[in-house]
């Protein structure tokens, strides 16, 4: 059974030989205009000349990155000192993400496990409504849930009719908030992948490890997780990257004090205000972070096939 | 064979139902200890069923399991002293050889420095020494079996359950393992059980044979008993190759019979359990019937068809009263072929026939 992707994988190649080129052509140009022309302008803009209207002076500077981790009093001319603004939001934005990737991993493992075990057309069905949700605008469901949470808003007013609560819970413009609006955007970023890799998962490695005298935390912890492995981390990507980088989330549910990165980097590009060599600054430190994250995860992933 | 009596697994009647469907039907069979005992039969008899009872991955409906006396319906798999080898091996894919043995005896607590030890033992047992710390990914199919069997026996349970685990080798290899497993079996000491749809398989390495169909045992026996005297038409016709002729039954008595055959002579053969008078049939193995010319013959026919088979040669013949009839001859030159068109007489020895229940 391993042995069939293989063996097609050869056949293709053979009949493929010399088409390498033009075949892959379509892709690169795809990823040269779009990924690697605006992250080299961004890379360019970083070392620019803020212009005060918004837009840039094309003169060099490492002025943006200065900004960013030293402070020079309000004149610029004091001796500098670590700028720990935009640092802590970074770190903050660090946590918010890591939190969100770690409730999504806690809610999503059991839900994808739940709909790979499921049979014949419910599978289809059960995915079909995770995915429903996304047929909405980003933006439309985060601001619904700005209403929904809201103090005097419907889940408020829910509890408070139940006599659960006798004022309502203050939830708007909280961590809290912040954290469920990144939970609920991405929770399908990690249920699919999962989904997939346990859909491969081969139940009889279950009744082997159960035939061995495991028990289930053993199998599930031993056997399981291991074997599914690929697909967890696959999911934690796609939720902690775009987490780290979101704005809508805090923005809308978070306010003023709940900042992150995101909405640091888009108040920079926006309006009259802007900065936009700080902005690319900024983008470049958090790209520059996301890659060393994902180094490590490529490094260690290697070394496991060894 | 089998050195004492002690019953291993003690089946009584078990019944097994998956929702409206019956996969077994009143099931009860007494396994003895140290003995390699085969359950064959056709797909969908619900043999690998009764295997996952055992196992406990699936729950009896009725009935009960005895291990060594005790009853295991209440205990977990992890719980029950036996081991399983999978039909597609179900090795652990992230772990290389010397692990995936070493599951089983870390799982009971061994230590690890012990354990080691022991799966040493076994890894040389199955000759895989050298193949200690591959994946199992980087081993051939041969080899990822004889892995399963290591893992498996590495705890020494006290019953291994095999379900096919040769089905999915060739030819070549699969008849190197059959010698292999029934000498660790020998070795061992260990009670297996092994699930079979191959009857070749069933009839060199077993000391017992279960023929399972429709979710009911139809015949227990040696691989002799069960080709030689088989007790119903299914048997009859599943293991081995068989000629059933349409005979009229009498005298029926003490396990022997009469019957006339098609061509109005009458012979006296052994009978199965539950045969009836009237119309029956007898099953006689082809490599059992001798072609003759003489005009005396207990069955008279006409040649219709050679099937060449290498070692042996399947003649066809048509009998005079309707009906084919098939006889193995040995491809030899000392023998004379009948030519196809030819009238030949058959000739058996009637205590190599025997009459059956429909």
């Amino acid at each position: 059974m391993a042995n069939l992707p293989k063996t097609t994988s050869k056949g293709s190649a053979k009949t493929y030989d010399g088409l390498g080129i033009p075949l892959i052509l379509p892709a690169w140009i795809i990823i040269g205009f779009f990924l690697v022309i605006p992250v080299a302008m961004m890379l360019v803009y970083s070392f620019l000349t803020k212009e005060f209207r918004g837009g840039v002076i094309w003169e060099f500077s490492i002025g943006a990155y200065d900004q960013f981790f030293f402070y020079r009093g309000l004149f610029g001319d004091s001796p500098p000192t670590i700028e720990w603004t935009y640092i802590g939001i970074f770190w903050r934005s660090i946590w918010q993400a890591g939190l969100a990737t770690f409730f999504c991993l806690l809610i999503g493992f059991p839900t994808a496990w739940f709909i790979a075990t499921r049979t014949g057309p419910n599978k289809t069905i059960w995915l079909f409504l995770i995915t429903i949700p996304y047929w909405v605008n980003l933006l439309i469901r985060t601001i619904s849930m700005k209403f929904l949470i809201r103090d005097n808003g419907p889940l408020n007013e829910f509890f408070l009719s139940l006599g659960l609560i006798s004022e309502p819970l203050h939830i708007i413009n909280t961590n809290f908030a912040v954290q469920l609006g990144l939970f609920y955007s991405y929770l399908p970023f990690m249920v699919l992948p999962i989904y997939a890799a346990v859909e491969r998962y081969n139940f009889a490695l279950s009744e082997a490890a159960a035939d061995l005298y495991a028990s289930q935390t053993v199998t599930l912890t031993q056997v399981i997780l291991p074997t599914v492995k690929p697909g967890i981390i696959a999911g934690c990507i796609l939720v902690f990257v775009p987490s780290l980088g979101a704005f809508l989330a805090p923005d809308l549910l978070g306010g003023a004090k709940n900042f992150m990165i995101g909405s640091l980097i888009e108040e920079q590009f926006k309006g009259a205000a802007g900065n936009w060599p700080f902005g690319a600054a900024a983008s470049m430190i958090l790209l520059s972070l996301v890659l060393i994250v994902l180094t490590f995860y490529a490094r260690s992933q290697t070394k496991d096939q060894i | 064979m089998s050195k004492d009596n002690e019953i291993a697994v003690d089946i009584q009647n078990v019944t097994k139902m998956f929702g409206g469907f019956t996969a077994l039907k009143g099931v009860s069979l007494d396994i003895r200890d140290n003995e390699f005992f085969t359950l064959l039969g056709p797909s969908g008899c619900g043999k690998t069923t009764l295997l996952r009872l055992i196992a406990g991955f699936e729950e009896i409906s009725n009935g009960a399991i005895l291990l060594y006396g005790q009853n295991i319906a209440d205990l977990l798999p992890n719980k029950r002293p036996v081991n399983t080898v999978f039909q597609q091996y179900a090795l652990f894919p992230h772990m290389n050889v010397t692990d995936n043995v070493m599951f089983g005896l870390l799982r009971l607590g061994q230590e690890k420095s012990k354990a080691i030890n022991r799966v040493n033992e076994v890894l040389e047992l199955v000759r895989l020494s050298d193949f200690a710390d591959r994946m199992p990914s980087q081993l051939s199919g041969g080899q990822q079996q004889r892995v399963a069997l290591a893992r498996a026996l590495a705890p020494s349970p006290k019953v291994l359950l095999l379900d096919e685990p040769l089905s999915a080798l060739d030819l070549k290899l699969r008849q190197a393992v059959r010698l292999e497993l029934q000498q660790i079996q020998v070795q061992t000491g260990i009670t297996f059980i092994f699930v079979t749809h191959d009857q070749e398989e069933a009839l060199t390495m077993s000391n017992r044979i279960a023929v399972l169909e429709g979710g009911r045992v139809q015949q227990v026996g040696s691989a002799r008993e069960i080709y030689e005297a088989p007790e119903n038409k299914f048997v009859a016709d599943f293991i081995g190759e068989t000629n059933l002729i349409d005979v009229n039954v009498s005298n029926l008595e003490a396990g022997k019979g009469s019957c006339i055959l098609p061509g109005g002579e009458k012979i006296t053969c052994s009978a199965a359990r539950g045969a009836r008078s009237g119309p029956g049939h007898l099953s006689v193995r082809p490599e059992r019937i001798k072609i003759s010319a003489s005009s005396k013959s207990l069955l008279k026919g006409t040649a219709v068809r050679h099937i060449y088979l290498g070692t042996d040669l399947h003649i066809e013949v048509k009998l005079n009263t309707g009906g084919n009839v098939t006889v193995r001859m040995q491809n030899s030159t000392q023998i004379q072929i009948p030519d196809v068109g030819q009238s030949v007489g058959l000739d058996f020895d009637p205590s190599s026939a025997r009459l059956l229940v429909d």
